[in-house]
């Protein structure tokens, strides 16, 4: 069952990035960063969190997930005092990013470029 | 004589706008977003499986979900680097961009496409055009919330 909520939930959230891409004319990194931008407000009022225990993947992978992860290490963070408040976010999400650097960096060097197909 | 020419172009203007609202191709609304619920469900739900196999294997609930994004990106990037991203992507659209696998692929794309540039200011600094404003807006933002609960907890 865990399945399906993470499937549906995931799904839905990729239908309202779809929607914003087709019915207003925002390009895809905007759409990409209004999602982000929403996950870390949802989850700034402990609104995702929810979303979260009830499709656990299907509301992490998707990039509002993204935001979620961010905003909950501050917040996190901040019980422990301003400094751990500052980077908690970065810390949450450091695993991501750092294999995103890392590996995207490895991955451009060694391929080159292709025409669609 | 001048009104009377800018009305006349007003309406010529007008035509040509119906004219060629004919040959824009309107968005298909329903399949499109069919096509993104079931490719980003479906990522989503491998995803979950992969994280139950890793915490099968002995690995606690956050180290597994961390394991999960970096499988994720992985394969993305990998896939963008061997062309067959932007394949799927034309056929799932948000259903591979909106997960974390499209952040991925934003990264990597221009880097190859800059390459001629020099691997600095070439790849270097193409992996953040696109990922770039993500990153600053979710950071900074990340930033405030976490310093706005430090002074609400005091």
């Amino acid at each position: 069952m865990e399945y399906i909520y993470a499937f549906i939930t995931g799904g839905v959230i990729c239908v309202i990035g779809q929607l914003l891409m087709d019915a207003t004319k925002l390009t895809a990194p905007r759409v990409l960063v209004i999602l982000v931008v929403s996950g870390a407000l949802l989850q700034a009022f402990q609104l995702y969190e929810p979303l979260v225990e009830f499709a656990s993947t299907g509301a992490r992978v998707p990039l509002p997930g993204f935001g979620y992860n961010l905003a909950k290490g501050a917040m996190e963070g901040a019980s422990k005092g301003i400094l751990d408040a500052v980077t908690g976010g970065v810390k949450a999400a450091a695993g991501g990013i750092s294999v995103a650097i890392g590996w995207g960096y490895i991955i451009a060097l060694i391929f080159n470029p292709k025409s669609v197909r | 004589m001048t009104a009377d020419n800018k009305q006349k172009k007003k309406q010529v203007a007008k035509a040509y706008e119906k004219y060629t609202k004919q040959f824009t191709p309107k968005p298909k609304y329903f399949t499109n977003s069919l096509k993104a619920f079931l490719i980003g469900g479906l990522i989503c739900a491998v995803s979950l499986w992969i994280e139950n196999r890793f915490i099968a294997a002995g690995s606690d609930e956050k180290d597994a979900a961390v394991y999960v994004v970096i499988i994720l990106v992985m394969t993305a990037q990998l896939l963008t680097g061997i062309g067959w991203f932007d394949t799927i992507g034309k056929y799932a659209g948000a259903g591979v961009i909106v997960p974390i696998t499209g952040f991925a692929n934003s990264m990597v794309a221009p880097a190859i496409e800059y390459k001629k540039e020099g691997i600095v200011l070439g790849v270097g600094a193409k992996l953040f055009s696109l990922a770039g404003p993500v990153l600053v807006s979710g950071i900074t933002l990340s930033m405030i919330i976490g310093i706005v609960y430090w002074v609400i907890g005091k």
